[in-house]
């Protein structure tokens, strides 16, 4: 019984469903929310990874990369936007950051 | 089963779980420290892909620096986490369903007859070229724009992460540019004139000390005409 591409893609959407679910269910934390989008970006980025390996382009693996790089940018901005957030409302519940509704 | 095989369903199970408990741990350290527990298991995943550099990177710069900033600002904010916690029970139902409804669309679509999409076991190992070789080969020269991009990403980054959370200190002291630029020459030097005046002493000290040309000793001499007095306000 070898492992196919099905078996990847299959776990990557296992992954990707479990990090909405995580959105779902910590609404009101934002450092979770960050977390879950990073496990959201690793199972589009083992998606890639593993279609690259099955048609041998390397290519995937180009396009792996940037998005390594551009999450690593989103995740340290975001934990800065998360810093001066607790710094000047003292607290990261998503239900206090209303004040851009009027 | 081979090998491989039992790696794969070793590690998928371990990544399942650690991407469960990164989503409900109560502990927000425990959900990082889970976070880096998948991330660690990917990388071993992609490694049975035969993408060693990425593999390799994702741990490095991954695990390495992402995951650690994590727990860095999880453990600086001090926040009750119990009270971020509500509605975790309500919305159970629907991040469940929603969760279970997607994966079976999505395992419908992949294992279906008519996609052909995993049909056959996966190509062994590649030639006998390294893949971190080939890797920077084509980043070089067929995505050397998009890698340039890439950097210039991370200066952004770097600069925004920087600005947004310095603040300066409200005891140091600093330069305010903007009026140091706008200052002219007549808010420091004012220029008056005054009356030639000549007192005895200094014409009797005149020429022993400076007998020479009035041009150029103005301070000294002050019986030449047109005097200049510089004073700093």
């Amino acid at each position: 019984m070898m492992i196919t591409l099905s078996d990847y893609l299959v776990l990557s959407a296992v992954l990707f469903a479990i990090s909405v679910a995580g959105i779902f269910l910590n609404r009101k934390n934002i450092i979770v929310l960050l977390m879950s989008i990073e496990l959201m970006l690793l199972a589009v980025n083992m998606n890639f990874i593993a279609f690259s390996h099955h048609w041998g382009n390397l290519a995937g693996q180009v396009m792996v990369f940037f998005i390594l790089t551009v999450a690593a940018a989103e995740s340290a901005i975001g934990l800065a936007i998360l810093v001066i957030l607790f710094r000047n409302l003292r607290s990261i519940n998503v239900d206090d950051i209303g004040t851009l509704k009027g | 089963m081979t090998f491989q095989s039992i790696i794969f369903y070793a590690f998928s199970a371990v990544l399942i779980f650690s991407a469960l408990r990164v989503i409900t741990a109560k502990n927000p350290v425990h959900a990082v420290l889970f976070l880096v527990m998948s991330f660690y298991t990917a990388s071993a995943l992609w490694m049975l892909l035969y993408a060693e550099f990425l593999a390799i990177m994702l741990i490095v710069v991954y695990v390495g620096a992402v995951m650690v900033l994590f727990l860095f600002v999880v453990m600086m904010l001090d926040i009750n986490f119990e009270k971020l916690r509500e509605g975790f029970w309500k919305y159970l139902p629907v991040a469940a369903s929603v969760a279970i409804l997607m994966v079976a669309e999505m395992v419908l679509l992949i294992t279906s007859k008519n996609f052909h999409m995993g049909d056959g076991a996966m190509p062994g190992a590649p030639a006998a070229i390294s893949n971190s070789k080939e890797l920077g080969r084509i980043l070089y020269t067929d995505y050397l724009l998009p890698f340039e991009l890439a950097s210039v990403i991370l200066v952004v980054a770097i600069v925004a992460a920087i600005a947004l959370t310095m603040r300066p200190r409200k005891e140091a002291r600093s330069q305010v540019v903007g009026d140091q630029v706008r200052v002219k020459a007549a808010d420091r030097l004012k220029i008056i004139k005054m009356d030639p005046t000549v007192e005895a002493a200094s014409v009797a000290a005149a020429p022993e000390s400076a007998p020479t040309p009035p041009a150029s000793s103005v301070a000294q001499s002050p019986q030449t005409p047109a005097p200049v007095a510089a004073k700093a306000s």
